[in-house]
């Protein structure tokens, strides 16, 4: 009898439990639109970790205004500011022609850097022999002038490349490919990081990345003769430099508009530089 | 009357959850389909089955190279797996000592709780270098792929394939002894044939666990969308170009990421109708 009916109480809880996973799964999709007054920013995972940094700084000042920072990729940042699903739209790439009616405001300039293996003697690389490397053109870094292997068995290029759709992609797309399509025999990445570990280990590769995130287990070379660094890019001379940008729809609200004053700031643009990026004069484009 | 009434509507619960659990996966396939086919029919199927250049933010949705990487990645991940896993189903049912079994099975076990990024770590780290350095190409490879699945599909090929050989009848192997066969001869030329079904059972199914696995794929196959030509060139599955664009994806490049789930829901479907005949048939027998 009792045993019966621990059975019972078994199967309440069973129907119980399973009644709490429903609402579980159904809740969420319902609720949506209440999520008080934090200021929501979304977008470019190459923004992010900038406005990661400031926002926590931003919170230690202001502990009643709450910042959230999504990912999600440029155009995910230029929807979201275009819908409103976001205060602020993060871009790594410039706005399309159908995308101008947002205010963009840029909050630091980042420059795409060409990598290769600490190993690899050369030094510089035109847009021309760029664009041959990841056309397909150029195979072999015999025919760049590197003499003899780099520590390989051939001296096969390895091309490393980004995935369709990265904001890093197509900055470099517009900066050196032009109308060419990348080779799609070329090494296919989802991450700066993953780029970066392939042509750090793999003596003939050569990849893109963003300047921060370049560091000594890769060698970046010059582009066209110009190093990639905070002086070229303020100066405009490399050419592949690409702003940060903060999209709003129309003129942003209050609160958007505080942050971006203290993104654009002193303390602003003090995190900037320590995320690696180039600072910005302040003015919007 | 008051405890029947509790147990009719624990029955109406329980079908309840069942159902829902039931209706998520219609809702998936049905989700899948709507965001899937639509593209598909207005290039044509043929331009997304048949085509063979992947640029999908320039208009160019040809899944054939991904299909048939796919297709390639899994059949040398069975050429690894196969005599490797039979081996150890038939050691386990057969062969090995009580005390032995109770070892290797747990070990086996363990190895399918093994998440896939550490799988996929693992070929970043040892089999990738190894292929680069002593068989040359990039590492990143066709055949870095298919040893990491042929090891990740391992457990699923062993505990089915040895439940199929323990569930032939007891009286077929002391039938073949009696006359005068020696063990081996028992196991090869009467076991195995009369766990032919289940057997088959085994491998399709690990066909489909490696024809879905995603991230160990992406981390050590190089992703390139081209149909290999050699072991060692890189290559893409339907699984990683998936995974690989899905977050910066928008608009039709989106849809032709749930056009590439399309195809493989249908692979997997094909897969696994194949093992369902292939077990009842087998139990038939």
């Amino acid at each position: 009898m009792s045993r019966c009916a621990a059975m019972t109480r078994a199967a309440q809880l069973l129907s119980l439990c399973g009644g709490f996973a429903w609402l579980c799964l159904v809740l969420p999709g319902c609720g949506r639109g209440g999520h008080g007054h934090a200021l929501v920013l979304a977008g470019s995972t190459s923004v992010q970790p900038i406005a990661e940094l400031i926002a926590e700084h931003y919170e230690l000042e202001h502990h009643d205004r709450p910042v959230n920072v999504q990912g999600g990729g440029s155009t995910a940042g230029v929807k979201a500011a275009t819908e409103g699903a976001a205060d602020i739209g993060m871009s790594s790439r410039k706005l399309k022609d159908d995308e101008k009616d947002l205010e963009a405001i840029a909050i630091a300039m980042d420059a795409v850097a060409l990598v290769v293996n600490p190993a690899n003697p050369i030094t510089d690389l035109s847009k021309e022999q760029v664009a041959g490397i990841y056309v397909g053109d150029l195979t072999r870094w015999g025919e760049l002038g590197v003499e003899g292997l780099i520590g390989g068995r051939t001296d096969a290029i390895t091309v490393v490349t980004r995935e369709e759709g990265s904001g890093t992609r197509s900055a470099f797309e517009e900066g050196v490919m032009g109308k060419a399509d990348i080779s799609p025999r070329a090494l296919v990445q989802d991450s700066t990081g993953t780029v970066r570990a392939i042509v750090a280990s793999d003596p003939n590769a050569i990849g893109y990345i963003s300047l921060g995130m370049v560091t000594s287990e890769v060698k970046a070379v010059t582009y066209n003769g110009v190093l990639p660094c905070e002086q070229t890019v303020e100066s405009g001379a490399y050419a592949l430099a690409r702003p940060f940008l903060f999209l709003t729809r129309g003129a942003p609200s209050r609160a958007a508009q505080d942050f971006i004053d203290y993104a654009l700031g002193v303390e602003g643009q003090r995190l900037v530089v320590q995320a690696g990026c180039v600072p910005v004069g302040g003015e919007s484009e | 009357m008051r405890a029947r009434r509790g147990e009719a509507l624990i029955e109406r619960v329980l079908l309840f959850l069942a159902l829902s659990a039931v209706a998520m996966l219609g809702l998936i396939a049905v989700f899948i389909f709507l965001q899937g086919l639509p593209i598909m029919l207005e290039h044509g199927p043929g331009s997304f089955l048949l085509g063979m250049r992947w640029a999908p933010t320039k208009g160019g949705f040809g899944l054939l190279p991904m299909i048939l990487s796919s297709v390639i990645v899994t059949l040398g991940a069975m050429v690894i797996a196969v005599p490797l896993g039979l081996a150890c189903a038939i050691f386990l049912s057969e062969i090995a000592p009580r005390r032995v079994a109770n070892l290797v099975r747990p070990a086996i076990q363990l190895l399918a709780g093994i998440p896939s990024v550490v799988f996929g770590f693992i070929g970043i780290l040892i089999v990738v270098p190894l292929i680069r350095n002593y068989l040359g190409g990039p590492g990143l490879s066709v055949l870095a792929a298919t040893i990491i699945l042929g090891i990740m599909v391992l457990p699923t090929l062993i505990s089915i394939a040895e439940d199929a050989i323990e569930a032939v009848p007891k009286p077929y192997k002391e039938g073949a002894m009696a006359l005068g066969c020696t063990h081996s001869q028992a196991i090869f030329g009467v076991m195995l044939p009369a766990a032919r079904g289940g057997i088959l059972a085994a491998i399709i199914l690990a066909m489909g666990r490696a024809v879905g696995e995603t991230m160990a794929v992406i981390m050590v196959i190089g992703n390139a969308a081209i149909i290999p030509q050699s072991p060692l060139d890189p290559a893409r599955t339907l699984t990683s170009n998936i995974a690989l664009e899905m977050g910066y994806a928008a608009g039709e490049h989106q849809k032709a990421l749930f056009a590439t789930g399309v195809v493989l829901f249908v692979f997997i479907m094909i897969l696994n109708s194949v093992a369902t005949l292939r077990v009842v048939r087998g139990d038939r027998r």
